[in-house]
């Protein structure tokens, strides 16, 4: 991975991330119009390929995007290079990973919460 | 401003064979008073192992830069009434540079890093063939010609943060230079430019934030021309490379 490679891949997953973020935003405030429970929520989420499609591909283009936005502040801010860098930014982008995949699993493949 | 009054000058001293200090100095006022004739009254009236650097005195020579109250400026083109602030002036050698002595920095990073941004002609014809002839109004040559004053004076790779983060970052400067190249209808080598700038501190460090801009005191807009890097290469992701 060169640095203009790293440069694509946080454009290229702030595209997709674009339209995630604007009907993510759009649904919760239509859903939330006279109030929604927990229930009510994974009654729709639950078994959904969409869903699970949609926040699955939001939660890979986030751990991306964040991963690569916080390396170029830990390199510029808290100097670090090289191997150290690049370790620490893969560990956020897999720990985002894990923790979206977690939270995506839980709420469309059912049964968990 | 009459000749009477005083200008409490405070000049950063020193360099990495002595700690850098702070060293205050008296200086008379004249009309039409220069940051740089300041600091040549110093040199010439008050102590003569002050060091710094001028050659043109008008602006062309790009030697003269220095920080002023915390600002980079080309001192040989600033009026001391300009940057005057309750009768004290700060000046010290440029930010983002190693300091060779008080007010003389050290600018071979600088001007490796043009080097290295692939700053440099690439022809496409030999001296035997006829010269080709360009279109001054050509859009290619248009974006060339808004770069082509640059005076090389480090003010943007100063003033910019981002080589302030990164010491690796090429700067606005270099960077501008191979825009400058890549819209240069005789340039020949335009994959090789696009490959000097998209490496480790290329065009792609930069976070927009302007100051080469907002500090050129030629007016120049290297903000805009590392956009036109980025999109440069960023059009080769996707196109493919011309040969």
């Amino acid at each position: 991975m060169t640095p203009f490679h790293l440069y694509m891949a946080q454009r290229l997953s702030a595209l997709v991330m674009a339209p995630f973020v604007l009907v993510h935003l759009g649904v919760m405030i239509y859903a939330i119009q006279g109030g929604l429970t927990a229930a009510e929520i994974l009654g729709r989420t639950q078994g959904s390929a969409f869903w699970f499609l949609f926040y699955g591909m939001f939660v890979v283009a986030v751990s991306i995007h964040a991963a690569l936005g916080l390396r170029v502040i830990l390199s510029e801010w808290a100097g670090l290079r090289g191997t150290a860098l690049n370790a620490l930014s893969c560990a956020i982008g897999f720990g985002l990973l894990v923790l979206g995949a977690r939270a995506v699993w839980a709420v469309t493949a059912g049964g968990v919460s | 401003m009459s000749e009477r009054e005083i200008i409490s000058v405070t000049v950063q001293r020193g360099g990495p064979e002595a700690p850098q200090y702070p060293q205050v100095f008296e200086v008379p006022a004249f009309e039409s008073q220069t940051v740089l004739d300041v600091v040549s009254w110093i040199q010439q009236n008050a102590d003569p192992t002050l060091t710094y650097r001028f050659a043109c005195r008008v602006g062309m020579c790009g030697s003269c830069a220095m920080m002023v109250n915390g600002v980079p400026r080309w001192t040989c083109r600033t009026h001391v009434n300009k940057v005057l602030k309750g009768g004290k002036i700060e000046i010290g050698p440029l930010r983002n540079l190693p300091v060779i002595k008080d007010l003389a920095a050290d600018m071979d990073p600088f001007f490796d890093k043009w080097v290295a941004a692939e700053g440099r002609h690439h022809p496409t014809l030999s001296r035997d063939d006829a010269i080709a002839e360009i279109d001054p109004e050509q859009p290619a040559r248009v974006e060339a010609s808004l770069g082509i004053e640059c005076i090389n004076c480090s003010i943007c790779y100063s003033a910019c943060d981002t080589v302030a983060g990164d010491s690796d970052y090429l700067g606005p400067a270099a960077l501008q230079r191979a825009w400058t190249l890549y819209n240069d209808g005789k340039d020949a080598d335009k994959d090789a430019i696009l490959d000097a700038v998209s490496g480790k501190g290329g065009c792609h460090s930069c976070h927009s934030m302007g100051s080469c801009t907002a500090y050129c005191p030629n007016g120049l807009d290297p903000l805009s021309a590392i956009a036109g890097l980025k999109r440069a290469t960023t059009q080769r992701f996707f196109r493919g490379r011309a040969k």
